[in-house]
């Protein structure tokens, strides 16, 4: 009998005991040593206490039985709340063991930078591409005859001392502008044509405000039934592209010789919206081209009928485009190199 | 061109501000490119009459009371000579401006604004002012060039501002010209273009003259080289008498520049700006032989030009002659030998056109150039070449300063200077335009701009005046002006009336990058993510950088086209590399203190088949990336490489190379199957020594051309493989000299599963024999039909010891 009682009573003395250590144990490696000593296994307290059912009498042990099996379950209750309850404790613990100074700087990933007469270009073509233009890249070098004659500039012509020309021998010579390139496509290629003529272009002059080597970007129409209407309707999307929607332009007659009628294209300055800025000058027009209908001399020059064809061309200068765009002051610094200009001018 | 408004309006009735003058004449095509006031820096100057001056003692001063009429009387100190009482003069009020003197009263040294004052003791409430100091000369006014007060007319209103008095309220116009519209290069020239646009009649300036019967017997023109003269007339005036010009016509000259110098020369210089034609006229009595001959100048005949300098000429030199040596360089400058003096009792006037090209040859070979031959460089008209003499002929008369004989000589090759006829559609003309200019409105403008036009159903008939040179038919095919006319019908009408359209006619393009071009900018793109920043240089570059590159006799990099004007001489070749251009970019940004940094450029070299070219050359499409700093190495420019490749799913191989500019053990040529690309490496240290640089660079340049052959390279997805990769650590003892790449190529061989090797450990020392170093490889096999057992893999790694054991005598490290 008083065996029974021991059994009895160290039942509850278990559960004392479980309930007093479940409350000292401090991390988890406490806690599964404490499943091990009481909980689990052969040798852990609990199948003690359930091998001592063997020593009753067998109208007790059932009740015995009951009472260890509750007991149990209480206890792997109560060890399961302790679990969750040392988890989210040492989950705490480790993120506070991992407090930074969140104000150190990042060493950044070192990413470069398009040249901003790229980035000009680059645009320039995406828009000119989406409205069908095909893009050709002459040679830097050209003939005489490409770069002036057959854009109706022969020998002698006025419009040659507008441009001062580097001479490499009598006939060749740095190409003067783009639009020598509009004469090679138009040799290959019968109308329709929609071409894009972006390069480097040179002439003699050095100083602040000039550089003997610049971009030009020419582009060039020709097909049945082209107006100076349509030169304006298509620039008047390009400048809403390039320089924002509400931007437009203005035509004022110029001179080149491979367009007639010719025309400076102006448009509204999208600094004051053409209320008049130091940027424009207070005129609230900023030049950005020149434009015209394609010369019919210059069509026959290609063997194309400027009868039954007609076009337009136009010549965009993509240093001032990048210097309006990003409010680069002198062009020098377009050709420098300098590190500090090129990493600023990020556009990806 | 400077053109004074009232000189304008002699000719034109404007009744427009010339705020809307300008505005208007910026709408036809004619930029002003500065409009000012003559007397825009001079401002509150009133007519003063001097009622009482006394000396002030021991000074060359005098105190004056002024009566400045509605102003009130007021004292004023002055030491100029000539002021005393009862005289008129220019009275600048406290808070005038006027422009400042220096110490001998004549230099202008900006301006200056009046305050009260004292001088000696003597209140000072004002200024009397001289003609220098409200920015007048002699010619400008009469009496202003006086080194004292400038004395105003006895009849002037005291009180009254002197602006207009003076003439100081005229404004002058810098208008801009297009190279096509020579004939706007004169007073008259834009007084007609300002009559069109304002819709006014132009009035011509008188060119009436009497002749008399006087002949010079025997004279005569020859003309002996009409390509370069097309037109040469000349006309005799006796009973000359030099002296000065009258006021008006020293004021109109000094408007626009031009210095006074007596009656004859001033009419040939007032008829060059007021009708656009350069004369020149010859003291008859240095002209021998009776006869003027225009002809190409002998090789080395000489000729000393009015300004006294002598010319050494050649048969490009066109030259006028008398009947034995040379007496002007046609269009450019008259000679010394004949000019006129004091003393010139006859001339004989020239009035001529030059061949524009020749002139201006001349005028650039031998570095001399004038007014004339500004002029002559735009082009000249025969039209005005007649207009000219006929005006310089009724000046002379309006002058009084000779008589017109009638010894006349017009020497032309028969071209007319009447109106050509043209006729034009109007329906063409509406169709370049793209909108449908009324038809009154096109004759209206036509008429405005002096072309008489007639209309007859869509047939426009035009005059076409002899002026408008840009406006005549060039040969006899060339019928279908109407784009000209196009041009001149919307310059008045308005450009603001053409609508926008979009090409409704046109046809559908395909638009688009090609592959090509799609290539390059894939590559831009991959540099700047490896942190490179793009640049542009110059296509040229300077004979001494292939110096710098300390490049071989031989070397193809030498054979450069050379510029034959080039700014100077740094800018006089044809990059046959990229290479310098970056390593001067690099220097100059250390220069700046900036020790690190990625550079890269995409531009042509210029490769020649032959010099001087005779064809096109060959542009190469080339890379060139430049990197410097402590951060970099070797490796990381291979990184760089690598990274190229990586992205055009390619693969780059290195061999070692010697470069005269790089390292001799730190470069390599960088090739793809099997195609040389270009080369990488470090700079060499003498290099880098004479560009004052603090830090290693290294440079690649590759070229673009054979590169782009993979460009837009077509990728295929290969499936993934069902079974695992195996990989297997390997550590080899080796002769310190073999290199990874003798043992990587060496392992590739032994077996064809292998997908990748790394090399993740370089060992020397410790318990490494001298002379050997060790290597440990990470190599991975890639399963294709079967998965590999372990027994299948250390067949394949037994096979590679075999081979590197035979081949490089490498050992596995134990």
């Amino acid at each position: 009998m008083e065996e029974k009682n021991v059994l009895w009573d160290s039942l509850s003395v278990l559960k004392a005991r479980i309930e007093e250590e479940l409350d000292t144990l401090k991390n988890s490696k406490e806690l599964y040593e404490f499943k091990n000593v009481y909980l689990e296994g052969k040798k852990s307290k609990l199948s003690e206490l359930m091998k001592g059912m063997r020593e009753l009498e067998s109208d007790e042990r059932a009740s015995y039985g009951k009472a260890v099996n509750q007991l149990k379950e209480w206890a792997f209750e109560r060890f399961a709340q302790m679990e969750e309850k040392m988890r989210e404790l040492e989950l705490q613990r480790r993120y506070e063991s991992e407090k930074i100074d969140l104000s150190i700087p990042a060493e950044p990933a070192r990413i470069g930078n398009l040249h901003p007469i790229t980035l000009v270009r680059n645009q320039l073509i995406d828009i000119f591409a989406a409205m069908g233009f095909e893009i050709y890249e002459g040679t830097e070098i050209e003939t005489d005859y490409y770069n002036f004659t057959a854009l109706n500039t022969p020998q002698d012509h006025p419009a040659r001392d507008m441009q001062d020309t580097f001479y490499l021998s009598p006939e060749f010579l740095l190409r003067t502008q783009t639009s020598a390139g509009q004469i090679h496509v138009m040799e290959k290629k019968q109308p329709p044509i929609k071409i894009l003529s972006p390069g480097k272009v040179f002439r003699s002059d050095d100083d602040a405000t000039h550089s003997p080597m610049f971009s030009q970007m020419e582009g060039l129409v020709v097909d049945k039934g082209i107006t100076l209407g349509d030169l304006k309707g298509m620039l008047d999307v390009f400048v809403q592209k390039v320089y924002g929607e509400g931007t437009r332009t203005r035509l004022r007659p110029s001179y080149f010789p491979f367009t007639e009628p010719s025309v400076e294209v102006d448009c509204s300055c999208f600094e004051c919206g053409g209320k008049g800025c130091s940027l424009c000058k207070g005129t609230g027009w900023i030049e950005i081209l020149g434009a015209g209908v394609v010369n019919k001399k210059v069509l026959e020059n290609c063997g194309i009928d400027s009868e039954e064809y007609s076009g337009f061309a136009f010549g965009i200068g993509l240093e001032r485009t990048a210097m309006l765009k990003y409010g680069i002051n002198n062009i020098k610094l377009l050709f420098n190199s300098d590190l500090r200009v090129l990493k600023q001018l990020n556009e990806k | 061109m400077i053109v004074p408004l009232s000189w304008l309006k002699d000719y034109v009735d404007i009744d427009v501000t010339p705020d809307e003058l300008e505005k208007k004449l910026f709408d036809a095509g004619f930029e002003v490119e500065e409009k000012y006031e003559l007397g825009k820096d001079v401002s509150g100057i009133v007519a003063g009459y001097v009622e009482s001056c006394e000396p002030i003692p021991d000074t060359h001063l005098s105190v004056c009371q002024v009566n400045a009429g509605s102003h009130g009387t007021m004292q004023v100190c002055c030491g100029a000579d000539n002021v005393k009482a009862g005289g008129i003069y220019p009275l600048a009020l406290v808070g005038a401006t006027v422009y400042a003197t220096g110490k001998d009263h004549k230099t202008v040294e900006g301006t200056a604004t009046i305050k009260k004052g004292k001088l000696r003791g003597y209140e000072s409430c004002g200024m009397l002012c001289s003609g220098v100091e409200l920015g007048l000369t002699e010619d400008l006014y009469p009496g202003a060039g006086y080194n004292g007060l400038l004395v105003l007319p006895e009849d002037t209103e005291i009180g009254g501002d002197v602006k207009h008095l003076l003439g100081l309220d005229d404004w002058l116009f810098d208008i801009a010209l297009t190279a096509n519209r020579p004939d706007c290069q004169s007073i008259l020239g834009i007084a007609r273009e300002v009559a069109a646009v304002l819709d006014k009649e132009l009035k011509m300036p008188p060119t009436d003259y009497t002749e008399t019967a006087v002949q010079k017997e025997g004279f005569g023109v020859a003309v002996d080289a009409p390509d370069l003269c097309p037109r040469y007339s000349a006309h005799y005036v006796y009973d000359v008498k030099i002296g000065e010009s009258p006021a008006w016509m020293r004021r109109r000259l000094a408007l626009v520049g031009i210095s006074s110098i007596s009656n004859i020369v001033d009419i040939t210089n007032f008829v060059l700006k007021e009708i656009g034609q350069p004369m020149h006229a010859f003291d008859d009595s240095y002209l021998e032989g009776n006869r003027i001959q225009v002809r190409r100048a002998a090789e080395g005949e000489k000729i000393v030009t009015l300004d006294g300098q002598e010319f050494s000429l050649t048969p490009a030199n066109l030259v006028i002659c008398d009947g034995v040596k040379p007496v002007a360089l046609a269009g450019v400058m008259g000679g010394l030998n004949s000019e006129i003096r004091d003393t010139t009792e006859a001339v004989m006037f020239e009035s001529a056109k030059f061949a524009r090209d020749s002139i201006r040859k001349t005028a650039r070979a031998l570095g001399k150039s004038s007014d004339s031959s500004a002029r002559y460089e735009k082009g000249v008209d025969e039209y005005s070449t007649v207009l000219g003499m006929k005006r310089a002929l009724h000046l002379v008369k309006e002058l009084g300063c000779g008589k017109v004989s009638s010894t006349h000589v017009d020497i032309n090759t028969g071209n007319s200077i009447d109106p050509t006829p043209m006729k034009v559609s109007v329906s063409k003309v509406n169709s370049v335009l793209g909108i449908t200019v009324p038809t009154e409105d096109i004759c209206d403008i036509m008429r405005r701009l002096n072309f008489q036009p007639q209309i007859d159903g869509d047939t426009l008939t035009l005059q076409i005046p002899a002026y408008r040179e840009d406006m005549l038919p060039e040969g006899e095919g060339d019928v279908e002006r109407y784009p000209d006319v196009a041009e001149e019908v919307i310059r008045i009408y308005g450009y603001d009336h053409i609508q926008s359209t979009f090409m409704p006619s046109a046809q559908v393009t395909m638009g688009g990058y090609t592959v090509q071009q799609k290539g390059e900018l894939a590559l831009k793109k991959t540099l700047c993510a490896l942190g490179i920043n793009e640049c542009m240089h110059y296509s040229f570059f300077s004979p001494s950088d292939l110096n710098l590159l300390k490049l071989p006799e031989d070397a193809p990099e030498r054979k450069a086209i050379r510029i034959l004007n080039p700014i100077n001489q740094d800018l006089s070749l044809m990059r046959t590399t990229l290479a310098a251009s970056m390593l001067n970019a690099i220097s100059r940004n250390e220069k700046q203190g900036i020790l690190g940094g990625r550079l890269f450029e995409v531009a042509k070299i210029f490769i020649p088949k032959e010099l001087p070219l005779t064809e096109y050359p060959k542009e190469r499409d080339t890379l060139c990336v430049g990197i410097f700093g402590n951060e970099e190495s070797f490796y990381t420019m291979k990184a760089i490489a690598e990274g190229i490749a990586e992205s055009m799913d390619i693969r780059f191989s290195y061999a070692a190379v010697q470069k005269s500019f790089l390292h001799p053990y730190q470069a390599v040529t960088v090739s793809c199957e099997g195609e040389e690309l270009g080369y990488f490496g470090k700079v060499a240290y003498d290099v880098q020594n004479e560009l004052n640089m603090r830090t290693s660079a290294w440079i690649m340049e590759l070229d673009l051309e054979k590169l782009s052959k993979w460009y837009g390279k077509k990728r295929v997805f290969t499936p993934l493989c069902k079974f695992p990769e195996e990989t297997r650590d390997l550590a080899f003892v080796m002769d310190k000299n073999i290199t990874y790449g003798q043992v990587a190529d060496c392992i590739r061989k032994a077996n064809k599963y292998i997908r990748d090797i790394r090399l993740f450990d370089v060992y020397e020392g410790g318990q490494i024999p001298a002379g050997k170093k060790s290597m440990t490889f990470t190599v991975t096999f890639q399963p294709k039909d079967e998965p590999f057992d372990a027994e299948t893999i250390q067949k394949f790694v037994d096979k590679i010891l075999r081979a590197l054991k035979n081949e490089l005598d490498i050992e596995l490290r134990a």
